[in-house]
């Protein structure tokens, strides 16, 4: 009796020591597995293809993919109907897009869209649907148009911009 | 550690929060009051997004609450799995449904905020789809303390709360690691907010709002939680009870 006296006080100590061991082998070895989950992700997976990393059509083989980048200055044009065309482009690349349905208001030449669609035999990317993207900077109307006045807006947005 | 330990005794935890309730109570109301007069007739519209830009107002503070208090359900868990500290379980578990509230404001305005923005009320980018990722953890983790003992619940919905604070980095750092529809951070990032003081000022106050309001509610759903537990109302609110697998004929 008299040995398991001390052993039995030390228990919850043994007890606390060895959760704390279990959470210090279990938590970094699931952060380090999910850290290469996600580098792996990264190296094979994109969320939309930048102009120039667009695998042709053949490559594609008519499945849905998105496309992603700024859509060209002057090559936004309205064509009958709803039909639309412009070109996104990432500055090394430029693709043809052909849309027919609702553009969103904000999708304008010179800033960002992810457009998803498949590409045709020809090279055109037939978009079934156009997201416009937002970027992080945020200006009042009075300020923007200041800039404008003084000729610095596109100085600003680009310093601004990442 | 010293006061933690001090605050883990629920007597000691009662009389050291009852000052800070109305207080927490009275800055929430103050800042979200304010802030909300700001927002909407304090503050410009956007160059962009017009007036559409006010429900960042909303979504913003939300999006943070819901990142932050799943990082304090986490510590909380981790405090309750190795040391036992049963406040501590309470903490997160009283937490819990504060996150999910924040999580699904966050989702629900940048749905109506992304539908006149972008276009579209969802899409499967890395930032909205680790954000739903969120509210799925948080759901489980109110899950498991419905459908379990109070004693199995804490160990298992602690474990879960801990694996998945890894989602943290992946929520915070998709605008950065991926190419996202997502805007990337404005306010946190190297050279300075990309937004004005007019728009910094409702959103701080906002962000201050809803952390005040966090600590109101928290606190008073631990201070319940403690009283149902000396009056000796059940923890567990569901009557589901966990039945092993039924065998699968072969």
């Amino acid at each position: 009796m008299k040995a398991t006296a001390p052993s039995r006080r030390a228990l919850p100590f043994r007890r606390r020591q060895r959760r704390a061991l279990l959470l210090g082998l279990v938590l970094p070895a699931f952060a380090g597995a999910t850290a290469l989950a996600v580098t792996a992700i990264s190296r094979t997976q994109v969320y939309a293809y930048a102009p120039s990393a667009l695998p042709a059509s053949d490559e594609l083989a008519g499945r849905t993919v998105k496309l992603g980048g700024l859509v060209e200055e002057g090559s936004l044009r309205h064509g009958a109907g709803t039909e639309v065309y412009f070109a996104v482009t990432d500055g090394a690349a430029t693709v043809p897009v052909r849309f027919d349905g609702f553009l969103p208001s904000l999708v304008a030449e010179g800033d960002g869209a992810v457009v998803t669609g498949t590409v045709s035999s020809d090279g055109t990317f037939e978009a079934t649907l156009v997201a416009a993207r937002h970027d992080e900077l945020y200006m009042a109307p009075e300020v923007a148009d200041a800039l404008k006045s003084t000729g610095r807006y596109d100085e600003y947005v680009a310093q601004k911009r990442r | 550690m010293g006061m933690l330990t001090q605050l883990s005794n629920p007597a000691r935890f009662l009389s050291v929060t009852r000052p800070v309730l109305p207080a927490a109570g009275v800055i929430a109301l103050l800042c979200l009051g304010v802030g909300s007069w700001l927002a909407f007739f304090g503050s410009p519209p956007d160059f962009r997004q017009g007036e559409s830009v006010r429900i960042m107002y909303v979504h913003v503070p939300a999006a943070w609450g819901a990142l932050q208090t799943y990082a304090f359900v986490a510590i909380a868990s981790l405090i309750g799995f190795v040391w036992r500290h049963r406040l501590a379980d309470v903490a997160a578990r009283e937490a819990a449904p504060l996150g999910l509230a924040f999580t699904v404001l966050a989702l629900v305005t940048g749905s109506l905020w992304g539908k006149v923005t972008w276009g579209v009320f969802w899409d499967w980018d890395p930032r909205l789809t680790s954000m739903m990722v969120l509210a799925f953890l948080y759901a489980g983790y109110l899950a498991i303390w419905r459908v379990m003992d109070e004693a199995q619940a804490a160990r298992t919905a602690a474990l879960l709360a801990m694996l998945g604070a890894v989602n943290l980095p992946i929520i915070k750092f998709s605008v950065e690691w991926w190419d996202t529809l997502h805007q990337k951070a404005t306010v946190i990032r190297a050279d300075g907010p990309a937004m004005p003081a007019s728009m910094l000022w409702p959103l701080g106050l906002m962000t201050l709002g809803y952390a005040a309001l966090f600590v109101f509610v928290l606190l008073l759903r631990m201070r319940s939680a403690l009283a149902r537990r000396r009056a000796g109302v059940p923890a567990r609110p569901s009557r589901a009870v966990l039945e092993p697998a039924p065998e699968v004929a072969s």
